[in-house]
């Protein structure tokens, strides 16, 4: 049932509506969105890596570029054919952008006869993420939860949130260390997006079938070069990507994931990974959903104007819990506990979610390959050879 | 006036002793009233007496070397004042010396270690006793060696 | 997806602070001073109740949350008191009279005085814990016939070292109001109570079977305060504890404070016992 394509349809399709796009039309994307005032974050090869970062256009997007990882290992290498999203996850995810390392939040002009105090001011660019993997919407989510539905939220993170357009990619393959599937944030992107793209490449074609998730999508896929998505293609995609679920690198049972950790706080294999550990942080720094952060304060050289800014911090310096004379957490034990059970327990009862979408980040960058599906089981494994003596947790 | 038994019977420290064995420890007391500032007892003194404090704070305090007394501790009624007669050489470690009007039953340290040497379980009773006090006072006295409130 | 931003009511940006004046320091003891701030044009004293913190920002140097030791009772300057303990606070002590200070909040939850109607309250405080504690005090002598017996029970290091002195014997000369002070080392001719909180407790005249206790101080001492007024009798949910930890934001984002799940900006300072008691037992948590 394929036909001709039109050149832009008169009428948006509606939120749930299918389309396939050519390969060759993305360009017409990227003007789509650059007429919109759009800057388009995405995939790009850098540095032995795809990285998020400002595309110029298609030919940015790293084709035939694909990605290896495992515990401790990330290595890129190159697919048979030119799938533009043929890798599985960069390191660092859209939090770069969306809540970035470094924010003016407030500003102080001492010039004058008293100190006034400004806010940071509203960031007025409009960001486009072209590749948002089902896992990393979920992240969003999560950090949707915690910087927008709080008793306050974080004005710059809202104003970039909500004029993000997100153009999310189903992944048709699992990475090694990814268990989104454990965690239900994936592999299909599901919500939260503006569209979704599955990608079709072989030696035959290469084209996207395309998903309509907000009538700003709709908006978006009108302007672009389509035609009707067959029954058949759409059944093929919608099977690649259930088919991923069952590949997944590693599996997290999360049944009783909170209660599990609250009891076994005091569990000797929290001295075990603390042996390993080297609390470099690069967990948290890589991790989509981590979020804490710090505020400094800083002054020009001659004092007129100072600026409070607010830079990603981590659980896992001393610093992090230090009160007068002393850190609440000092040995590394203590450190990687608190990161992994505010993760996968204490989270829940903060925010309603876990902290966790299953991107296998955390494993992949470890530089000493801590995997923390593996910490979890071998705490749940040791309470089926002993099991507690009193049930519960807090 | 109340007569000693049952004062001694009311105070904190003989809480659910036997009745019997309260009519045997009246028999070694005797009430005493101290004006503030007097000294009860005072280190290297043969230490033959416990105080069971009614009214009044007593200071525990380490002799003076060319300055004030330096205080360690104070007992307030309700409490107890002195252990040194139950342990050998019997000589009182400290100063105590009242802070303001103290009223108190007093015991003879010699006729309680007899009665404790006739009647092992009276022994056991007030042994036990001292015990919780000693513990609680060791406890209150390390926790003010952390100068807690202080520096880091 | 639409993002939704929630207005809490404050309008304002929570971390952009007002400016305040310093119109008043007083020295309390050796390294502990009180402020009296008084809002500049723009700004206005919020109301705040007893136990929650401000965030005071010294400008060009930092902030840090500082409890609000002031009358609940004043809308016209709101009171602090803190140690010069680190770079803000000693920059801060530096400032004296006239100075100029950022201030955010109020932020926390506060001491639970409409629960303790109708109850005997016994308030332990150790050191600087009893600044959190004395806007409860004027609340509660201010509303006096609400209250049962009431208790104020006071430990810190030395003599010296007592904070609001003058208020204290004004307290302590009341019928309705047991003050007991001790210290950890008597000097100068004290002839008060030396020895830590404990024993006051043990003999306090408050019924435990209906009494609500607040406790503030540094951790260890509270922890043993805390058990002190259970073995009397005073149940998990009539006890309740003042905790610090690290902050940076004071509105539950930037994920310093954080004491298992609960974020001390937000969910504290001011905790009920039998909700965090198992954390408390736990270390380094």
């Amino acid at each position: 049932m394929g036909g001709t394509a039109s050149q832009g349809n008169r009428r948006a399709l509606g939120t749930g509506g299918r389309a396939l796009m050519e390969r060759a039309a993305l360009g017409s994307l990227f003007d789509a969105l650059r007429k919109r005032e759009y800057r388009v974050i995405g995939p790009t090869v850098r540095d032995g890596a795809v990285v998020y970062d400002e595309l110029d256009g298609p030919e940015a997007l790293p084709a035939g570029w694909g990605d290896e990882q495992a515990p401790g290992r990330y290595r890129l290498f190159r697919r048979e054919h030119d799938t533009l999203f043929g890798y599985t996850l960069s390191p660092q995810s859209w939090k770069r952008w969306l809540y970035p390392p470094v924010a003016t939040v407030c500003r102080v002009d001492r010039s004058g006869r008293a100190p006034a105090f400004t806010g940071g001011g509203a960031p007025r660019e409009k960001l486009a993420f072209l590749g948002v993997r089902a896992c990393e919407l979920q992240a969003i989510a999560v950090q949707d939860r915690i910087l927008l539905e709080g008793t306050w939220a974080d004005p710059q993170y809202a104003a970039r949130r909500q004029s993000a357009c997100l153009i999310a990619v189903n992944c048709t393959q699992s990475g090694g260390t990814c268990f989104c599937a454990s965690v239900q944030s994936g592999p299909a992107a599901t919500t939260g997006f503006d569209l979704a793209l599955t990608e079709l490449c072989d030696a035959q074609r290469h084209e996207f079938l395309i998903e309509v998730g907000t009538a700003r999508g709709g908006e978006l896929l009108a302007e672009l070069a389509h035609r009707p998505a067959d029954p058949e293609t759409v059944a093929r995609a919608t099977s690649a990507v259930a088919e991923t679920a069952a590949r997944m690198g590693r599996t997290l049972e999360v049944d009783g994931l909170k209660d599990l950790l609250y009891r076994h706080l005091d569990h000797p294999r929290w001295d075990q990974v603390a042996s390993r550990c080297l609390a470099c942080a690069n967990c948290t720094m890589v991790c989509p959903t981590c979020f804490c952060s710090t505020v400094e304060e800083v002054t020009d050289l001659t004092g007129t104007t100072a600026e409070r800014v607010r830079k990603w911090d981590s659980c896992f310096t001393m610093a992090f819990s230090y009160i007068h004379g002393g850190s609440i957490r000092s040995s590394t034990r203590a450190r990687y506990r608190q990161w992994l059970t505010h993760k996968l327990a204490t989270w829940v009862d903060q925010f309603g979610t876990l902290g966790c979408v299953g991107c296998g980040r955390c494993i992949s960058w470890c530089p000493v390959g801590i995997d923390v599906t593996e910490e979890v089981r071998e705490i749940r494994e040791s309470e089926r050879c002993d099991p507690p003596a009193t049930p519960g947790g807090s | 006036m109340r007569d000693l038994a049952s004062l001694l019977a009311d105070h904190p420290f003989f809480h659910d002793v036997p009745a019997p064995y309260v009519t045997v420890l009246a028999g070694c007391a005797r009430n005493v009233a101290v004006q503030p500032a007097a000294y009860i007892f005072r280190t290297g003194e043969p230490a033959n007496a416990f105080y069971v404090l009614r009214e009044g704070r007593v200071g525990i305090e380490l002799p003076p070397v060319g300055g004030s007394p330096r205080t360690i501790q104070t007992v307030s009624a309700g409490d107890v004042l002195g252990w040194s007669w139950l342990i050998p050489p019997h000589q009182w470690r400290f100063d105590a010396r009242a802070l303001t009007p103290v009223r108190a039953v007093v015991l003879d340290g010699e006729c309680l270690r007899k009665k404790c040497e006739q009647d092992h379980d009276l022994g056991y009773e007030l042994l036990r006793r001292f015990s919780q006090v000693i513990a609680d006072r060791l406890e209150s006295a390390r926790l003010q060696l952390q100068d807690l409130y202080g520096g880091a | 997806m639409r993002a939704k931003t929630k207005t809490n009511g404050r309008g304002a940006d929570p971390m952009r602070p007002d400016l305040f004046l310093i119109k008043r320091v007083r020295k309390e003891t050796a390294d502990t001073f009180t402020m009296e701030l008084q809002p500049q044009p723009g700004s206005r004293v919020r109301p705040f109740r007893p136990g929650q913190f401000n965030m005071l920002d010294v400008i060009g140097v930092g902030e840090v949350p500082i409890s609000i030791s002031g009358d609940p009772a004043s809308t016209v300057r709101v009171g602090h008191t803190t140690r010069a303990v680190g770079a803000v606070t000693n920059a801060m002590s530096r400032l004296g009279r006239g100075g100029l200070l950022g201030v955010r909040g109020p932020f926390g939850t506060g001491w639970p005085l409409d629960l303790a109607a109708g109850r005997d309250v016994v308030i332990v405080a150790g050191g600087i814990g009893l600044a959190p504690l004395r806007p409860a005090i004027y609340h509660v002598l201010a509303h006096r016939s609400r209250y049962g017996r009431v208790v104020l029970l006071y430990g810190t290091r030395t003599p010296s070292d007592i904070l609001f002195r003058n208020e204290l014997r004004l307290w302590g000369g009341r019928f309705d109001l047991d003050v007991q002070v001790t210290v950890d080392r008597g000097e100068g001719g004290w002839r008060g109570n030396v020895g830590v909180v404990t024993p006051l407790i043990r003999r306090a005249g408050f019924d435990p079977l209906q009494a609500l206790a607040m406790v503030c101080g540094p951790e260890i001492m509270m922890r043993f305060a805390v058990q002190e007024l259970q073995k009397r009798g005073v149940t998990n949910d009539r006890i309740y504890v003042s905790l610090e930890r690290n902050m940076k934001c004071a509105i539950g984002l930037c994920g310093h404070c954080q004491f298992g799940p609960f974020f001390v900006c937000k969910d504290g300072p001011v905790f009920r016992v039998d909700r965090v008691e198992p954390w408390l037992a736990k270390r380094e948590i």
